[in-house]
C-alpha cells in the first residue's frame, strides 16, 4: 500500500517536471527493487543510529551505576561522543600483523557484521511492517545468529596471535553451547504459536488480557533461559569470555584498529539490539499493547501506536544488557559451560515436553 | 530439602536479582565525580605541591646553607653550594632541587631551621621540555615571592599543631 502511494508521489512529482513519461519505463520495471532498498535503508540507518548511541547508553549507564556521570565532555551531556569515537576510528589506521591471513583478516570483520545486520529482514515492527515477511523467519533467524560465530572464530584465527586464537576458541565453544539452550528455548515458541513466522508468532499472543496473554507466562523459565542466552550468545558480560580483558587482553579483536574494529563494535551492539528485538517479539508480544483490554488503562493506551512498545520493549532489554555487565563479574570457562550444558539445555529440554503436553490440555490458554 | 530448596533459589535467580537490585539503587544515587578543572576538592594547609624559598620581610632571603634540607631529602634531589657573601653572612650560590625526582615528602620542610625552603599549595605545573622541572634558586625565590601571602598563612595555621 505505502509502496504504491510512494510510486504515485515519485510519479507526481515527475509529471510536474514533465519527466514521467520519458522516465517511466526505466522506473517501473526497477521500482521493486528501489522500494526494497529504501525499505533496508528505513532499518539499517535508525539501527546504526541506534548502535551508536547505544554505545553512550553504556558508558552512561556503567558510569552511574559506578557513581560517576560517564562521558559528559563532547557536546552536551556527552550526546557527540559515539561521532566523536566514530571519526576516531575512521582516522586511524588499520594494521595487518604480521603472519596474519590478510584477505581474511579484512573479511572477518564484515562477516561478523552482516549476519548481525542481515538478520533484522524478518523482524516485525508493527502490525505488517516487516521487510521480509517470511514463514521459515525462526529458522532464517537462528542461522543468522549462529553465521555470527563465523566473523569471531576467522578474526582470532586470521590474527595469527595466541590471545586472539584463544579469544575465539572459547567464543566457537560457548557459542555452539548456547545455541542449543536458545533453539530449544525458540522450539517452545514455536510449538505454542504453531508458526515460524515471527508476525503469526507475535499475533498469537493476542488476547483479551493484554500482557497476560504473551508467552512469557507459559514460557517463562524459556523466556530467562532465551535471553540469557542471548547475553551469552552476543558475548556480553558476564558471558565475555571470548573479550576476557583480563585474562586474554581483549580476546579474538586484540589486533584489529581503526575500521576493522569499529565493525566488531558495530556487529557485538547490533546483536544486542537484535536480541532484545527478539526477546520482545518471541516472549513479550511485540508490538501488542500490554494493557489491551485492562479496565482504563486498556481504553487510554490502545492509541499507541505498535511501533512505540516494540521499541519500548527493546529499551527494555537493552537496558538489562547493561544492567548485567554492570552487576555480574565473568563466569569462569568451567562454570559457563557447566550453566550451558547442564542447567539450560535440561531445563529446555523439559519444558519442551512440558508445553507440548499443557496444550494438549484444555489448561492451555494462549 | 535442604538441596531442592537450594535448587528452587538458583533457579529463581534470587542472588542474582540481590546483586541488580544494589547496582540498580546506585544507578540513582549522587555522582561523587569532581569535574576537575572546573571543581577542585578542597586542601589541607599542609598540602605538600611546589617548592619555594622564603624571604624576611627586610627582603633578605631566609636560607643560611646549613645544608639540613640536602642532608634529609631522600630522594637527593636538593643541591647545594655555599660560599660566604660580601658581608661575611653564609649564603647559598646555588640551590637547585630536581622536580622529577623529588617525591614531595615534606622532609626539607620539616629540616628547615629557618622556614626558608617551604612546599606551597601549587600542583597545576608542568615542563614541556627537558629540564623545565629543574628548579634553581632564582626560580625558587621568585615562587616564593609570588605566593608569600598564601604560604605565610599556611604555616599560621599549622603552627598550632606543631
Amino acid at each position: 500500500m505505502m509502496e504504491a502511494q510512494a510510486l504515485h508521489l515519485i510519479e507526481s512529482l515527475l509529471s510536474f517536471f514533465g519527466l514521467w513519461e520519458m522516465l517511466r519505463g526505466f522506473i517501473e520495471p526497477v521500482w521493486p527493487a528501489v522500494w526494497i532498498v529504501l525499505k533496508i535503508v528505513a532499518i539499517i540507518v535508525p539501527l546504526m543510529l541506534g548502535v551508536a548511541y547505544y554505545t553512550l547508553a553504556e558508558r552512561k549507564v556503567l558510569g552511574f551505576m559506578q557513581v560517576r556521570p560517564g562521558p559528559n565532555r563532547v557536546g552536551w551531556w556527552g550526546l557527540m561522543q559515539p561521532i566523536a569515537d566514530g571519526v576516531k576510528l575512521l582516522c586511524k589506521e588499520v594494521i595487518v600483523p604480521t603472519g596474519a591471513n590478510k584477505f581474511l583478516f579484512i573479511a572477518a570483520p564484515a562477516l561478523a557484521l552482516a549476519p548481525a545486520l542481515a538478520a533484522w529482514a524478518v523482524i516485525p515492527f508493527d502490525d505488517g511492517l516487516i521487510l521480509a515477511d517470511v514463514n521459515a523467519g525462526l529458522l532464517y533467524l537462528l542461522a543468522m545468529t549462529s553465521l555470527g560465530v563465523y566473523g569471531i572464530i576467522i578474526a582470532g584465527w586470521a590474527s595469527n596471535s595466541k590471545y586472539a586464537f584463544l579469544g575465539s576458541l572459547r567464543s566457537a565453544a560457548q557459542i555452539v553451547s548456547y545455541e542449543l539452550a536458545m533453539g530449544f528455548a525458540l522450539v517452545c515458541v514455536l510449538l505454542a504459536a504453531q508458526s515460524m513466522n515471527l508476525g503469526e508468532i507475535v499475533r498469537g499472543q493476542q488476547g483479551a488480557y493484554g500482557m497476560f496473554g504473551w508467552y512469557w507466562i507459559p514460557l517463562f523459565p524459556m523466556f530467562v533461559v532465551y535471553f540469557i542466552a542471548g547475553v551469552a550468545e552476543t558475548n556480553r558480560a558476564p558471558f565475555d569470555m571470548a573479550e576476557g580483558e583480563s585474562e586474554i587482553v581483549a580476546g579474538f579483536h586484540v589486533e584489529y584498529s581503526g575500521m576493522g574494529f569499529a565493525l566488531f563494535f558495530l556487529a557485538e551492539y547490533a546483536n544486542m539490539i537484535l536480541i532484545a528485538a527478539l526477546t520482545s517479539v518471541m516472549f513479550m508480544g511485540g508490538w501488542l499493547n500490554p494493557f489491551h483490554g485492562w479496565p482504563l488503562l486498556g481504553a487510554l493506551t490502545d492509541g499507541i501506536p505498535g511501533l512505540i512498545w516494540m521499541l519500548g520493549k527493546m529499551f527494555i532489554f537493552m537496558f538489562m544488557f547493561l544492567w548485567l555487565r554492570a552487576t555480574f563479574p565473568r563466569y569462569r570457562y568451567d562454570q559457563l559451560m557447566r550453566l550451558g550444558w547442564k542447567v539450560f539445555i535440561p531445563l529446555t529440554l523439559v519444558w519442551v515436553v512440558v508445553v507440548a503436553a499443557w496444550m494438549q490440555t484444555p489448561y492451555w490458554l494462549w | 530439602m535442604k538441596y531442592l530448596i537450594n535448587l528452587f533459589k538458583s533457579l529463581l535467580l534470587l542472588e542474582l536479582f540481590k546483586g541488580m537490585t544494589v547496582t540498580g539503587k546506585y544507578f540513582f544515587a549522587r555522582h561523587v565525580t569532581v569535574q576537575y578543572p572546573e571543581e577542585k576538592t578542597p586542601q589541607s594547609f599542609r598540602f605538600r605541591g611546589l617548592h619555594a624559598q622564603r624571604r624576611y620581610p627586610n627582603g633578605e632571603e631566609r636560607c643560611i646553607a646549613c645544608k639540613l634540607c640536602e642532608a634529609v631529602c631522600p630522594a637527593l634531589a636538593i643541591k647545594i653550594e655555599v660560599a660566604e657573601r660580601e658581608d661575611g653572612s653564609r649564603r647559598t650560590t646555588q640551590y637547585d632541587i630536581d622536580l622529577t625526582k623529588c617525591i614531595f615528602c615534606g622532609f626539607c620542610e620539616e629540616s628547615c631551621p629557618v622556614d626558608a625552603i617551604v612546599e606551597t599549595r601549587i600542583y597545576e605545573y608542568h615542563g614541556e621540555n627537558r629540564g623545565d622541572l629543574y628548579y634553581t634558586k632564582p626560580m625558587l625565590l621568585a615562587m616564593g615571592d609570588k605566593y608569600e601571602e598564601q604560604i605565610a598563612m599556611d604555616r599560621a595555621a599549622d603552627a598550632k599543631y606543631r
